[in-house]
């Protein structure tokens, strides 16, 4: 039996509400999960912005930041940002939530199977969090956790204990996201209504069909990598280890692996990863712009297949992580190429946003804005893409700030403004309980606040970071000012003014994100109740069908008929799930 | 009023207007064939999804175990690269010499043993999955005549079950010849791949041998035969699929080292 609105207002025992197997609220739970981790995420973030400036202010409740303690900081910030908020929130959380009803069906395709990927996530994540109170606090070796230093306990601080809580959350994490994978894949495949051919799915459904099948490639090889990596580190082998490496005083000569290794494995998911966080992010900001511009998608099947390239080619273009790391030369400019084409389904995708909203008469709400904002940080992020693919410029940028900036802006920037896109449009369906079938809206006056802050801060954040990058200031770095006996302090100096900047930028971007939260839990209980379909929108998550009703699509989404001679009345848009044309 | 009315095959029907048409050119047909039901000219494709026979649910677990083998699949693809790296990189001394020190792992004899037991062991699952489908006995379940899939399948699950636990016991035996043969993971870069391959090949059999015994136990745990076929099935596909693995991590490691 299939679980509706109906039986969901059926009071059950509190166990049963806790590891419930409806998509509804499973999807609420990684959105929880995820709601934790950007917090974490945040706060760690501003801690290392005040550290690297004011290396001498005391932490409240800490103390001092000590080298090792900065460290632990990025490889947690990154871990949670990558892993729990920008893998699990939309592909995971906004999936559950809004898949199976845009393809018109009731549910997921193993209920059971998506529930433990969301309770083995949930264990990942404390597992991660719980490695910062072991002895030696959390992994230093970053998200990337680079091999000599991870595969020997002795490389610092964190990289025992702390590094082995790490692997295993990830892998714990890496288990879950291949349920979760197996789970949208399978529900795209088989569960579709009637009339729902491929052609007819929203461009979420296919980002999020084809970040699926990236999650299930990467995702696999990344769990081969972290076994070979916990091999190196408890079983005597030496996949990662090369020979005669001095770590921290001790001289290795056992090893005959190879840390490139590390990297291939390593890349060869993390680049996948990163159109994971981002292809729903682009499929929502299409079926947005179509929807509050009144207009269709440009070019709709080009869309669906740029989607599907940017996916084949994510696969192909790892190498150019390692352009600095050792690679063959003829290697990277291979990888160079390969990057390079990603600049077309990316460009062609820009090019279908900007023509679907051209010369259109939009509404702007709060939804609106922020998919026009992701569209500008992803032109914005993406220009630098092109730069950093040529191995010889990467020489010079690799571990400057002007990596940071990149990635900042069109994942980091351009992830969130999709999330906060898909909340402020989905709010209505994320508040919809039994007695208020509608849901609630998030307040607009609040929401414009929150967004113009919210630019003007990402900019004001990230931009300066590739003028820091271009004149040099390495990454990584812990501190730059306040070093006894640093040689060449006197090139570090003129760049504190920017970084100065950056970090008020930065306390004001956080700053307003609590217009965010504020909105968030006023609106939850006390929002403006939402009309059955508030945006007008085409597609089927609007449709609350009756439990017993057949379920089926008429058109494609994004359809939109002009009226004819009365201004007053008519419909001026036909819903996907709408039999008939209206008579005009 | 009777309980249910089926409204008329000419009501479900959709009239389609013809200027209704899909997005970029091609207009398609109104219903896509291929989201359930057998095929074959049935009519199961004209009713409500989730009520289209007993093959829907099938196809759809089928659909999870492909999909969650190919991502297996990727696993042992990066392990079986890896293997090929390291077997073809070495390093340079202070005398400046290059030192590869990959020293093949001779394959103890009774690996072949094992491969014909596993081998025999799909054989046997396949034809126990062939049971859970023969129309005959289904038709006699229908009927409400005993139940004939299960006794008629149970013991070839049974026998690949036991060959299942052959095989572990076969590689286990092969590790404790290596190992007083001095050859353990930690040895030699041939060694950890050896090691590690079979080791995670039996991890998964163990995994294997697990959904057999569930296989066994929802046969005579679940009344409708469509589960018991989902779940026999899908133990079928998951250990063909292990066999295909280890017919190919085999020849990797007495042919490619």
């Amino acid at each position: 039996m299939t679980p509706s609105a109906e039986s969901r207002a059926v009071p059950r025992s509190l166990l049963r509400r806790v590891f419930t197997t409806d998509h509804h609220a499973i999807g609420l739970g990684y959105l929880a999960l995820a709601f934790v981790a950007v917090v974490a995420g945040t706060l760690m973030s501003l801690v290392m912005r005040v550290h690297l400036v004011w290396p001498d202010r005391l932490i409240p409740l800490h103390g001092p930041v000590t080298p090792e303690e900065y460290l632990a900081l990025v490889t947690l910030h990154g871990t949670l940002m990558l892993f729990f908020v920008l893998t699990t929130a939309p592909q995971s959380g906004f999936g559950n939530l809004i898949l199976p009803s845009q393809i018109g069906a009731r549910e997921m395709a193993f209920p059971v199977l998506n529930a433990l990927g969301l309770w083995t996530t949930v264990a990942a994540l404390i597992v991660l969090l719980a490695s910062s109170f072991v002895e030696g606090g959390a992994a230093i070796s970053g998200w990337t956790a680079y091999p000599p230093l991870s595969a020997i306990a002795s490389a610092g601080p964190g990289q025992g204990l702390g590094l082995d809580l790490w692997l295993a959350s990830i892998a714990i994490f890496g288990v879950g996201s291949l349920f979760g994978a197996v789970n949208t894949l399978a529900t795209i495949v088989a569960k579709r209504c009637d009339g729902m051919t491929w052609e007819r799915m929203p461009l979420t459904v296919w980002a999020w069909f084809t970040a699926a099948l990236l999650s299930l490639i990467a995702f696999s090889v990344l769990l081969a990598a972290l076994m070979l990596l916990f091999c190196d580190r408890h079983a005597g082998t030496s996949f990662f280890l090369p020979t005669g490496d001095l770590v921290n005083g001790t001289l290795h000569t056992g090893g005959n692996g190879s840390p490139l290794l590390w990297l291939h494995l390593f890349w060869f998911f993390g680049h996948p990863e990163v159109y994971i966080a981002i292809l729903p992010g682009m499929g929502l900001t299409s079926m947005i712009l179509a929807n509050f511009a009144r207009r269709r998608v440009f070019a709709y099947r080009t869309m669906i297949v740029t989607t599907l390239l940017i996916g084949l080619l994510g696969i192909l273009v790892w190498g150019h992580h390692m352009f600095v790391a050792g690679l063959n030369p003829f290697v990277g400019s291979a990888f160079a190429i390969s990057t390079m084409a990603i600049a077309l389904p990316s460009a062609a995708k820009v090019i279908s946003w900007l023509a679907t909203v051209w010369r259109s008469r939009p509404s702007y709400p709060t939804p609106m804005l922020f998919a026009l904002g992701f569209v500008s940080l992803f032109v914005a992020g993406g220009l630098t893409g092109p730069i950093l693919a040529q191995p010889i410029l990467d020489q010079y940028l690799h571990n400057t700030y002007f990596v940071v900036a990149h990635f900042h802006l069109i994942m980091a920037m351009a992830g969130i403004f999709g999330l906060y896109a898909a909340t402020y449009y989905w709010f209505p369906i994320l508040t919809r309980t039994a007695s208020m079938p509608n849901g609630r809206l998030l307040s607009e006056t609040l929401g414009k606040w929150h967004f113009w802050t919210t630019f003007l801060g990402a900019y004001a954040t990230f931009l300066p970071m590739h003028i820091a990058g271009l004149a040099g200031e390495p990454r990584h770095y812990a501190q730059f000012i306040g070093i006894p006996n640093a040689a060449a302090q006197h090139l570090i100096d003129g760049a504190m003014g920017m970084q100065r900047h950056i970090t008020y930028s930065a306390i004001f971007l956080i700053s307003a994100q609590m217009l965010f939260v504020v909105n968030l839990l006023v609106s939850w209980r006390r929002g403006e109740l939402a009309g059955e379909n508030p945006w007008e929108a085409t597609t089927s998550e609007w449709h609350r069908p009756a439990s017993n009703e057949w379920i089926a699509v008429y058109r494609a989404p994004c359809i939109y008929i002009q009226h004819s001679g009365n201004e007053s009345g008519g419909e001026v848009f036909l819903p996907q799930w709408v039999p008939e044309r209206k008579p005009e | 009023m009777p309980a249910t009315i089926t409204p008329l095959d000419t009501d479900r029907t959709r009239r389609r207007n013809p200027e209704d048409g899909d997005h970029g050119g091609g207009k398609r047909p109104p219903t896509d064939k291929r989201t359930g039901g057998g095929g074959d000219g049935d009519n199961w494709n004209d009713r409500p999804q989730g009520r289209r026979g007993p093959r829907e649910r099938l196809d759809r677990y089928r659909l999870g175990i492909f999909f969650a083998l190919a991502g297996d699949l990727m696993f042992f693809v990066a392990i079986v690269s890896c293997f090929f790296v390291t077997q073809s990189s070495g390093h340079f001394d202070a005398n400046a010499r290059y030192i590869n020190e990959w020293l093949p792992t001779v394959i103890p004899p009774i690996l072949w043993l094992n491969t014909a037991v596993i081998v025999v062991s799909s054989i046997t699952m396949e034809i126990g999955r062939r049971r859970m489908f023969r129309e005959i006995d289904v038709m006699e379940e229908w009927l409400g005549l005993g139940n004939p899939t299960t006794k008629s399948a149970m013991p070839w699950i049974a026998v690949t079950a036991i060959l299942g636990v052959l095989f572990l016991v076969g590689q286990w035996v092969a590790w404790r010849q290596l190992h007083l043969q001095h050859v353990f993971m930690a040895s030699n870069p041939s060694s950890h791949f050896f090691f590690l391959i079979t080791g995670i090949h039996g991890a998964h059999l163990v995994l294997g041998v697990a959904a057999l015994i569930a296989a066994l136990a929802g046969l005579y745990l679940s009344r409708s035969i469509a589960t018991r076929q989902i779940i026999v099935d899908c133990a079928a596909w998951y250990w063909h699929s292990m066999g295909v693995f280890w017919l190919f991590l085999f020849s990797l490691l007495t042919c490619f080292q």
